[in-house]
C-alpha cells in the first residue's frame, strides 16, 4: 500500500503496534487471553528458541524447515517461468500458436494450485517431486497468462515501426517484444512466486518431512499453540522477502521506469 | 505480430490442441503407462463423475460435497467483503484509521492464507467456523486494498464539491468515495473471490469434515485417481462460474459509469 506522507504516521503506528503488544502482555497475564487458544509472551518465546537454538521441532532447527522450503520455491518457481514465460510471449506473438494452446490452457487454468495436491500425492507420494510438480502449476498459469496480455499490449505501431527499420526474427524478440512486455511478465512472476509460497505451505501442510508447513502441522496436531504461532513467523518473513527480492529484481532489469 | 485468423483456421487449430489434449492423455492410459487407478481414462473419469450424483462418497454425494464447500465459501467471502470494502473506505478518508491499521495489516499480509489453517481449526474448529476463517484470510485483503486504492485515488475536485456542499465526512464517503471507486471495488471482490476458492479448497484438503476438498482428499487416500479428478474439475468448474459472473458484474459498471 502507498504511504501517505504525515510526520504523525510512523509514531501512530509504533504506538498502535506497542499497545496491541501490551494488550498481549497483560491480556495473558491476568488471564484474558486463553493459552490454551493463543500462547502467552513466554510460551511464545519458548517455543521460538526452542524453534531456532534448541532441539528445534518437527525433526529440524529451523533453518532446515526454511531452506527445505526454499529450496521447493526455487524448484517450482524456476521450471514452471522457464516454460510458461515463453509459452505466453509465443501465444502472445503467434495467433496460431494461441489458438493452438489456449484451449488446454483454459482447461488448467480455472483449477486453483491448491487443487493439484491430492493429484500430486497420488501419483508422486508425499516427497519433493510432488511439491515441485504442485509448484510449477502454481506458477505456471500466472506466467503464461500475463506473458501472453505483455506482447498483446505492445502498441502495434511500436512492432511495425522497429521491423521497418530492420528488426527480425530474434532481434525483433531480444529488443522489442521482450523489454515491451517485461512490466507485464514481472506482474506475473509476482503471481507465480506467491502462489508458489501458498501452494507450498499447503502442500506441506498435508504431509512432508521437513518444511514450514510441517512445523504448523505438526504443532496443529500437537495443540501447541507457540509452535504455531512461532511457525506463521517465517512464513511471514518469507513472503516478504521474497516479495522484496522480486522487486528488486523488477527495479533493477527496468531501468527506464522511474517508480512503477 | 501475427494476423487474426480466420474463423475456420481458429475453430481448426483450438479443435486440433484439444484434441492432442485428450488424444495423449487416452494414448498414454490405454498403453497402461501407470496402472489405471492412477491414470484413467478421460471418460472414466466423467463415468465416476456422473455416478457419485447418485452414489455417496465420504458420507455425501458430489452435489452435498459441493454445497458444503459452496456454504462455507460464501460465509467468509460475504464477511469478509463486508468488512473489507467499508474499512478499506473509511481508511481512504479518515487518515487516523489509516495510520492505525495499516501497520497491522502490512505485518499480517505477507502470511500465506493457508499458514492459518492450524490456528482456525484451534478456534474455530473444522466445521464451518474454521475453512470459513481461512476464506476470510484470502479474500480480505484484495477486498480491502483495492477499496482503499479506490478511495485514495478520486479525483479531489469531487470531494471538494462535496464538501463545498456542507457533505460531511459520512456522507463523503458514502457518496463520492463509494460510488467513485466502484470499479476498484469489484475488481478487488473479483480477486479475493478467486483468492478466498482456492483457500477454501487448501482449508478442507487439510482440516474439514465435508466439502469437496475433503472428497478430494479422501480420494486420495484411496488412491483413486478419478474421484481426485472430479473434484478438481468440479473446483474448476464452480470458480470460473464465480469469476465469469463477477467479470459480468465488472463490465456492467464500467459501463454504467462510461469508462
Amino acid at each position: 500500500m502507498k504511504a501517505r506522507r504525515d510526520p504523525v504516521r510512523p509514531i501512530i503506528g509504533l504506538a498502535t503496534m506497542l499497545a496491541l503488544v501490551g494488550f498481549w502482555l497483560v491480556g495473558s497475564k491476568v488471564g484474558l487471553i486463553d493459552p490454551q487458544s493463543f500462547p502467552s509472551p513466554d510460551q511464545f518465546w519458548a517455543a521460538a528458541k526452542q524453534l531456532t537454538i534448541g532441539d528445534g521441532y518437527a525433526d529440524g532447527r529451523i533453518h532446515s524447515h526454511v531452506l527445505q522450503s526454499l529450496k521447493l520455491i526455487c524448484l517450482g518457481f524456476f521450471t514452471a517461468t522457464a516454460v510458461g514465460v515463453p509459452l505466453g510471449l509465443w501465444m502472445g506473438w503467434s495467433r496460431k500458436a494461441e489458438a493452438l494452446i489456449n484451449p488446454i490452457f483454459l482447461l488448467i487454468r480455472p483449477i486453483p494450485a491448491l487443487a493439484w495436491i491430492p493429484l500430486a500425492i497420488v501419483w508422486l507420494g508425499l516427497g519433493d517431486a510432488a511439491k515441485v510438480m504442485i509448484l510449477w502449476f502454481a506458477a505456471f498459469v500466472p506466467s503464461v497468462i500475463n506473458s501472453f496480455t505483455g506482447v498483446r499490449n505492445i502498441e502495434r505501431p511500436i512492432i511495425e515501426a522497429s521491423a521497418m527499420l530492420g528488426a527480425r526474427g530474434w532481434n525483433l524478440i531480444k529488443d522489442v517484444i521482450v523489454p515491451g512486455a517485461l512490466p507485464s511478465i514481472f506482474t506475473g512472476l509476482r503471481l507465480s512466486l506467491q502462489g508458489c509460497l501458498t501452494a507450498l505451505v499447503a502442500a506441506e501442510l498435508l504431509g512432508a518431512l521437513l518444511g514450514m508447513g510441517k512445523v504448523l502441522y505438526q504443532a496443529g496436531l500437537d495443540i501447541y499453540p507457540a509452535m504455531i504461532l512461532a511457525g506463521m513467523v517465517p512464513v511471514a518473513l518469507v513472503g516478504f522477502a521474497l516479495t522484496a527480492l522480486i522487486d528488486w529484481v523488477e527495479r533493477r532489469s527496468m531501468p527506464w521506469r522511474a517508480n512503477h | 505480430m501475427g494476423e487474426k485468423l480466420d474463423r475456420n483456421q481458429l475453430i481448426w487449430l483450438s479443435a486440433m490442441g484439444l484434441l492432442i489434449f485428450f488424444g495423449l492423455w487416452t494414448l498414454a492410459a490405454w498403453v497402461e503407462l501407470a496402472p489405471r487407478k492412477f491414470l484413467p481414462l478421460p471418460w472414466e473419469v466423467v463415468e465416476r463423475g456422473l455416478g457419485l450424483v447418485t452414489k455417496p462418497f465420504s458420507g455425501q454425494t458430489l452435489q452435498g460435497h459441493l454445497g458444503a464447500s459452496i456454504e462455507r465459501y460464501l460465509r467468509g467471502f460475504v464477511l469478509a467483503a463486508l468488512i473489507g470494502v467499508p474499512l478499506g473506505l473509511l481508511m481512504g478518508w479518515y487518515r487516523l484509521l489509516d495510520h492505525i491499521v495499516t501497520p497491522l495489516f502490512d505485518s499480517l499480509r505477507f502470511i500465506a492464507p493457508i499458514a492459518w489453517v492450524p490456528f482456525a481449526a484451534l478456534w474455530f474448529g473444522t466445521g464451518i467456523g474454521g475453512p470459513t476463517m481461512i476464506i476470510f484470510a484470502g479474500a480480505f485483503p484484495p477486498c480491502l486494498i483495492n477499496a482503499y486504492r479506490g478511495a485514495r485515488f478520486v479525483e479531489k475536485k469531487y470531494i471538494e464539491a462535496a464538501q463545498v456542499y456542507g457533505a460531511s465526512g459520512p456522507r463523503v464517503v458514502y457518496e463520492v468515495l463509494l460510488p467513485a471507486s466502484l470499479p476498484s471495488i469489484i475488481a478487488g471482490l473479483r480477486i479475493g473471490a478467486g483468492a478466498g476458492w482456492q483457500s477454501l479448497i487448501g482449508a478442507e484438503l487439510i482440516a474439514a469434515n465435508t466439502g469437496i476438498g475433503l472428497m478430494m482428499v479422501r480420494g486420495q487416500g484411496a488412491l483413486d485417481t478419478s474421484i481426485v479428478m472430479v473434484g478438481m474439475i468440479a473446483v474448476g468448474v464452480f470458480g470460473l462460474i464465480v469469476d465469469v459472473a463477477l467479470r459480468g458484474v465488472e463490465s456492467w459498471v464500467n459501463r454504467k459509469q462510461g469508462r
